[in-house]
């Protein structure tokens, strides 16, 4: 049975450490030590961090919240890999029994120029936000709702903005894609309100304002790689970038005022 | 001190529409003049810091997360209650009022939970023009799914990720109007103290997370939308942040702390596995529409594999005890049934502490691929965390803490007895009584966001002057903020032998043990004195390592921590004061037939307590609970 397996591993970590956005960063090695398999990849840092508390000396930081796999906050590249080995599965959820006995495992965090480190394995990921910002909403104010049930929406249009709108922000699409881009991120929300019919009045308009906002935060471009899908803890598919780019192009030729983006919602 | 529920008068139905009538307007042109310090981008924060700079007003939104998006709120799984009768099942907003009242054992406020079935419905109209995917059946209209203490469909649900849609529906609408410069977003910003200018909530103390700098800043109320202190148990399914310091803050202040030992234990969580353990995972309550709960019959049978035991041989324990409500019984009457088969040697897993919640059967009836489609990002959780595979083997579950119904006491207009300090969702105490039915914090939490607070906010800046620009120099604002660097300094400069961590996870041990699923005197008064011990040595012998000048994560959680140590005590107070059982309260010494017996004689308040200084026990202050419109009655689920 599983859950009781009661195995323990020896590790050697090397983690990057850095003191503050300006400062050089290094790796360190740290010793983790009779890990049980059946923790998570946090519950092993939080281990290492109450050793370096006892003594005196700073623990690592790293972003966390939910611990769930759904909040987004953790992300961190282990072994190279965003959110480690385990597919479709963030940080916070990855568990040690996905590694063996002895083995040494590097850990890093995001390295994009638009996520810039704060301290150790935190980085500054508010650029997402400001893609958001820039029209990843339906422009309603509150109490102007007709009744939810007005407008059938056909179960596979809502299960397909739900497949969209599972993204949980947490940049591992960035961190794996070579070029650094965020497209997957910005698709998803366009994908996500252009398939619904509340979306529609803004669908075109949305799909400019957020891609010239991507582009604002120096993000890289996308040259359909595909790492950022595998790399999606949600599994997020890149179909949703090639409807982006169909809605900017419509959006473009429906001459859609580029100039006044900024602004109104 | 005093507290005036300001209830308004006239037939429960008619009570919101005609006070919404009749409280005073702020004139449009002057919305903008006031400035309004919104804590918290939860549920709560998110939806009262967008409409109310829908409205207008001059917002200031405040969380420790590196984005709004990321508050608990985004955690919750099942779904949210409405009561929109889409089902034509019987229900409507009395049912909803009446399900909610009875599923808190009586203990709430009626005409507040009138209000909130009212809303209810409007709260779903809001969330499908926002674009939250809602489940949907064929036909192209929402579908529902059932939860604990209701025999009607009346929740509407996002796959397993309700939380997390209704969130970001409220976070897009809460960056549109950042877009727009109604709002300006403080995130990885901590809330460590109120200010206070003649009695009235006019400030707040902050810390910049990621620099450390600590500021104050001004406004002409403050919302306090910082959610749930389940952590103060340590393990429990809230996210790791969560914390009860800035309503802990505000109470240091004078705000009354009401009904702090109403927790919520939900029975379906995965069991700890070991001693690194850092958090509980919730499996939503909506898999018991679908899964059985049993363990063995006979206490012999409990180290065999679930296959090896004939039907004959399990005990489905709710089915039996419950008969109408079977598995779908509330909360607190399952997690109780849970702890007392395991009690009887009868649990499974490690340390016998586990009950199964076996799919199997359903799966027969409905097909392996529906069950995926209902419950499938739950179940792939469950394998990760456990290494089993829920399809074919039962999942193990067992109660962990999960909500706090208690908090800071608030009135019909959730303004807390300091004017101008609201308070919001799940950190207020207002609707939930001693036990939350399922699917109604989301519900509470957008209701006051949405469709409470920017009415009745308006009523109490009507005429009040704006806050001026000097503000920030008054004395009160700067005692206040010294206050504040004091305490991280003395945090700092301890350097003692004990961790933050090693700290909590005694007191959750503490709290667990002594004021969890069962409550005895003796117990309590132990506690009691042991959380006092270690609030003494965590002052001498904590050690927090860095500097205050950066992002220091130890000193997040040693201030958060600290904070514990005094609620934790009060939890206790309360809990030993309150000597009846109700909802999610169980004292072992009120007990009739094995559940809960009230006390209505006694007890039908709620229980407010008000800071006396520090090393001073809490005065009690007691809000009757008046009943017009319903019978109080022994709540049976049988
Ligand atoms: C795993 C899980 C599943 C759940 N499922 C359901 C469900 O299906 N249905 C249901 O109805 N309910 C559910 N609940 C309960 C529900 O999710 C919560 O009660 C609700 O979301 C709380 O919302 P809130 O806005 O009050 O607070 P939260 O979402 O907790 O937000 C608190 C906010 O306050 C901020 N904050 C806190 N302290 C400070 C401070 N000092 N300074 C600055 N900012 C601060 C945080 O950053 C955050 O933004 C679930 C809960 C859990 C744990
Ligand atoms: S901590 Fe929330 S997703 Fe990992």
């Amino acid at each position: 049975m599983g859950g009781s397996s009661g195995r323990t591993l020896n590790l050697t970590l090397n983690v990057w450490r850095q003191a503050g956005p300006g400062s050089a960063g290094g790796f360190k090695t740290y010793q983790a030590k009779g890990i049980s398999t059946d923790a998570s990849f946090l519950e092993m840092l939080d281990v290492v961090n109450e050793e370096l508390a006892a003594k005196g000396e700073e623990p690592i930081a790293f972003d966390h919240d939910c611990r769930e796999g759904i909040c987004g906050s953790c992300g961190m590249l282990i072994n190279g890999t965003a959110h480690g080995p385990w597919k479709m599965t963030t940080t916070c959820q990855l568990h040690m029994r996905a590694f063996r006995d002895g083995e040494t495992i590097t850990i890093e965090p995001w390295r994009a120029s638009a996520f810039p480190v704060v301290k150790d394995l935190v980085v500054d990921r508010s650029a997402f936000d400001r893609i958001i910002s820039a029209g990843g909403y339906v422009s309603i104010a509150t109490g102007n709702a007709p009744d939810g049930n007005a407008l059938p929406i056909p179960k596979v249009d809502a299960d397909a903005a739900m497949d969209a709108a599972e993204c949980i922000g947490c940049g591992a699409c960035v961190a794996a894609c070579p070029n650094a881009s965020a497209s997957l991120f910005t698709s998803a929300k366009v994908s996500h309100l252009g398939k619904l019919p509340q979306g529609q009045p803004e669908r075109y308009r949305r799909a400019l304002r957020m891609v010239a906002q991507m582009d604002l935060e120096h993000f890289g471009g996308c040259s359909l790689h595909g790492e950022c899908m595998e790399a999606c803890p949600k599994g997020i598919s890149i179909d949703h970038i090639m409807q982006m780019n169909r809605d900017y192009v419509a959006a473009s030729w429906k001459g859609e005022p580029i100039a006044k983006a900024g602004g109104a919602g | 001190m005093e507290l005036n529920s300001s209830i308004p008068s006239g037939p429960l139905a008619d009570k919101w529409t005609t006070h919404k009538a009749e409280i005073k307007l702020v004139n449009p042109a002057n919305k903008r003049k006031y400035t309004v310090l919104v804590v918290g981008s939860g549920l709560a924060g998110a939806s009262a810091a967008a409409t109310l700079a829908e409205l207008g007003y001059n917002v200031k939104c405040y969380c420790f997360q590196d984005s709004p998006r990321r508050a608990h709120s985004i955690a919750a799984q099942g779904g949210i209650n409405a009561a929109k009768n889409y089902q034509n099942d019987g229900d409507s907003v009395h049912r909803l009022f009446y399900d909610t009242i009875k599923g808190g054992d009586f203990r709430a406020r009626e005409a507040n939970v009138h209000r909130l079935a009212e809303i209810s419905v409007h709260i779903i109209d809001q969330c499908v023009a926002q674009g939250v995917p809602f489940a949907r059946e064929y036909g192209g209209l929402l579908a529902n799914r059932s939860f604990g203490g209701a025999q009607v469909s009346r929740t509407f649900y996002a796959r397993g990720q309700t939380g997390q849609q209704l969130l970001l529906g409220a976070y897009q609408a809460l960056e549109k109007e950042i877009k727009k410069g109604g709002v300006t977003m403080f995130p990885r910003t901590e809330m460590l103290d109120v200010v206070l200018v003649d009695g009235h909530a006019k400030g707040i103390v902050v810390r910049n997370l990621v620099t450390g700098a600590v500021d104050t800043h001004m406004g002409d109320a403050v919302l306090l939308c910082t959610g749930g202190y389940g952590n103060v148990f340590y393990l429990s399914t809230n996210a790791k942040g969560s914390n009860v310091t800035a309503t802990w803050r505000a109470h240091r202040r004078g705000a009354a702390f009401a009904n702090p030992c109403y927790t919520q234990i939900h029975p379906t969580c995965i069991p700890q596995s070991g001693e690194y353990q850092s958090k509980l995972t919730l499996m939503s309550e909506s898999l018991r529409n679908d899964g059985r709960v049993w363990v063995p019959r006979r206490a012999e049978d409990v180290g065999k594999r679930p296959d090896e035991i004939a039907d004959a041989d399990r005990d489905y324990f709710l089915e039996r005890k419950y008969p109408s409500y079977g598995n779908l019984s509330p909360r607190d009457i399952a997690s109780r049934a849970a702890k007392e088969v395991c009690d009887e040697g009868r649990g499974v897993g490690p340390g016998g502490l586990g009950v199964y919640l076996d799919f199997r059967d359903s799966i027969r009836r409905s097909g392996e691929k529906t069950i995926a489609e209902r419950y499938g990002n739950l179940f792939d959780m469950y394998q990760r965390i456990t290494d089993e595979n829920p399809y074919k083997v039962p999942m193990r579950i067992y109660p962990a803490v999960h909500y706090t119904m208690g908090g800071l006491w608030v009135d019909y207009n959730l303004m807390s007895n300091v004017p101008g300090l609201f308070v919001l969702g799940e950190a207020n105490f207002s609707d939930h009584g001693a036990n939350r039915l399922g699917a109604s914090a989301l519900m509470q939490g957008l209701a006051d966001g949405y469709f409470v607070i920017p009415y009745t906010l308006g009523h109490y800046l009507a005429g009040r002057a704006p806050v001026g620009a000097g503000a920030a120099e008054s004395p009160s604002a700067r005692a206040a903020q010294a206050d504040v660097e004091a305490r991280t300094g003395k945090l700092l400069s301890i350097r003692g032998r004990r961790t933050v961590q090693s700290f909590h996870r005694e007191l959750g041990r503490i709290m667990w043990d002594k004021c969890g699923m069962a409550r005895d005197r003796a117990g309590l008064e132990w506690a009691i004195g042991r959380i006092g011990e270690l609030r003494a040595e965590f002052w001498e012998n904590v050690t927090v390592p860095g500097s205050g000048g950066e992002l220091n994560q130890s000193l997040e959680n040693a201030g958060r921590v600290a904070d514990f140590l005094e609620l934790g005590e009060l939890m206790c107070r309360d809990a030993l004061h309150r000597e009846e059982s109700c909802g999610g309260h169980f004292r072992v010494e009120y007990q009739e037939a094995g559940e809960a017996k009230r006390n209505d004689d006694a007890f039908a308040y709620v229980a407010a307590w008000e800071w006396k200084g520090e090393g001073q026990v809490q005065a009690l202050h007691k809000e009757p609970l008046v009943y017009e419109n319903i019978q109080l009655q022994t709540r049976s689920y049988k």
